[in-house]
């Protein structure tokens, strides 16, 4: 999967991406540790949505990540923004395609 | 300010304290200090003010201490434990209204990217219903 600039809004340079979650038990608690927590490793504002067109929510916020109960094998999107935009959401589905692994 | 923001957990139950910590341990990583303390001087259930301020000595970090606590006592230990503090670290140690498993791992994975003790806390109490 690549990210593309977001067409919606090319001037804000947003970056999105979509991924099959195929994690067992769906986004539950680890998993969306690591999703929080390597989101914050980036400066751009980076979202998260479980349908293309929203409603995003804060990828860096765990409390409403865990609150999504993404089930296994949703669709997940990501949008970014920002100076490391394009960074930020190849490393998201990376960590989903490559099923969040522990180290790293 | 590259160190984080640190927790300290105090249960009524040491087997919690340990297991919630050691839950931290592993969901969250290690970049974030935990220390804990539970049960009373007898070994029974119980909180103790001295154990909760030799747990904030250890979790110490510049840039404060979240405590996350279960029940009655431990709340209130943990607040006479704060305001035992010298004054210079009393402004640095907050007490979050937040369950505490829950809002260990949340406060946790908020101080582990960097964020102020307001954040951390915040992230915690973000769980708790608005009643």
């Amino acid at each position: 999967m690549t990210a593309f600039p977001d067409p919606a809004s090319p001037d804000r340079k947003a970056v999105t991406a979509s991924v099959r979650l195929r994690h067992e038990a769906g986004l539950h608690a680890r998993p969306a540790v690591k999703l929080t927590k390597l989101a914050k490793k980036f400066s751009a504002k980076v979202s998260v949505a479980m349908l293309p067109d929203g409603p995003w929510i804060d990828a860096k916020s765990i409390v409403k990540v865990m609150a999504t109960k993404t089930p296994h094998d949703a669709l997940l999107h990501f949008r970014a923004e920002g100076e490391d935009a394009e960074a930020a959401v190849l490393a998201l589905v990376a960590l989903v395609e490559r099923d969040f692994p522990d180290a790293g | 300010m590259s160190e984080n923001v640190s927790l300290v957990i105090v249960s009524h139950s040491p087997d919690i304290a340990r297991g919630t910590a050691e839950m931290v341990r592993q969901m969250v990583g290690e970049e974030v200090k935990v220390a804990h303390c539970g049960g009373n001087p007898e070994g029974g259930l119980g909180t103790d003010v001295q154990r909760i301020l030799q747990a904030i000595e250890r979790a110490w970090s510049p840039r404060g201490v979240a405590i996350l606590v279960d029940l009655g006592g431990a709340e209130t230990n943990s607040e006479m434990a704060i305001e035992m503090l010298p004054e210079d670290r009393r402004s640095r140690v907050v007490l979050c209204n937040a369950p505490i498993v829950e809002g260990a791992i949340m406060a946790a994975t908020e101080a582990s990217g960097g964020a102020s003790l307001a954040e951390v806390r915040a992230t915690a109490e973000e769980l708790s219903p608005v009643t």
